[in-house]
């Protein structure tokens, strides 16, 4: 990996600001375009720009492929997760009304665990895509 | 955009296609837009011009990047696709027009949904109330299906790995 000093420092003022970008489209998605699947995108896509900026070995020691991993298994287990929890509390399967006293606001937190769950597979899974090609190709051997 | 494609078509430099393929996202993104799906626009702009494009090239990485040239003239496979396309743009000619009120699908259950979604969800975005709330299993069915393409590539790409150390 060559020492680009400019990539270097333009990478490191934009990426705190895609993350931010990223938990934005995440938790605004009720109100404006967006949600859980442009989320975790946007997420996985920030540290896809840090493994190419700073090569793949640091981009693996900040999110390690362990961690990878298991999100992708995680995200699918808190959608399904919010199913069961509707049934424990007596409703349907994926029935929200349930989830709280009032079922408007019930509606709401299962909206928001919904979305947290597709965010969190989807960036897994980019993730590990793209840790699997670079991976491949030995990019961080330069 | 047709240009895009044509010249997608024509080229032989690979990087050159794949640069030319987010910018065709990119300006499907702006097409969406103008249709008023602004969630849709803004996955077509993140995958498809941002994650696909950086795959790609992950992918061109590991082989050559100028494409052989075809052993056949490909007269065969154009017919059958221009036949296909042909029918398909026939199917389009007899569906309602864009954004006509008494078209089949806003007069079943969108209505429904528009009108009792202030008292049962109190959503503002419509999009994420149909897609989190009222149709809960197709999303989960969504995610599901994106766990499982994961897996499958993890499991495809991590086996010759193994093979290739001892």
């Amino acid at each position: 990996m060559r020492y680009d000093l400019i990539l270097r420092v333009v990478a490191k003022l934009m990426i705190p600001f895609i993350l931010l970008f990223a938990l934005y489209v995440q938790f605004h998605g009720d109100f404006g375009p967006g949600g859980g699947f442009q989320a975790g995108v946007i997420l996985a896509a920030a540290v896809v720009f840090y493994a190419l900026i700073f090569g793949l070995a640091d981009a693996r020691k900040l999110v390690p492929e362990p961690l990878v991993e298991s999100m992708l298994a995680l995200g699918v287990l808190i959608y399904g997760g919010v199913g069961v929890a509707g049934l424990l509390l007596g409703g349907n399967y994926l029935d929200y009304f349930v989830l709280d006293p009032n079922p408007v606001l019930g509606q709401h937190r299962g909206i928001f665990w919904v979305e947290v769950g597709v965010a969190v597979t989807v960036s897994g899974v980019m993730l590990k895509i793209f840790y699997m090609f670079a991976d491949r190709g030995r990019m961080d051997d330069e | 955009m047709a240009l895009t494609v044509l010249v997608i078509a024509r080229s032989r430099n690979l990087f050159g296609v794949i640069v030319l393929g987010g910018l065709y996202s990119f300006l499907m993104s702006t097409a969406l837009v103008a249709m008023d799906a602004v969630d849709v626009a803004m996955t077509e702009a993140a995958v498809g011009a941002g994650i696909s494009t950086v795959l790609l090239l992950g992918a061109l990485y590991l082989c050559k990047s100028e494409e052989t040239k075809p052993v056949r003239k490909p007269w065969g496979p154009l017919a059958a696709s221009l036949a296909v396309g042909g029918v398909l743009v026939y199917g389009t000619l007899r569906l309602p027009e864009f954004s006509d009120p008494s078209a089949p699908i806003h007069v079943h259950v969108a209505p429904r949904y528009l009108n009792e979604m202030k008292t049962e969800v109190d959503v503002p975005n419509a999009v994420t109330a149909v897609l989190a709330s009222y149709r809960g299993y197709d999303t989960l069915g969504e995610t599901t299906v994106v766990f499982t393409a994961g897996a499958g590539v993890i499991a495809l790409l991590r086996r010759r790995r193994k093979d290739r150390q001892p």
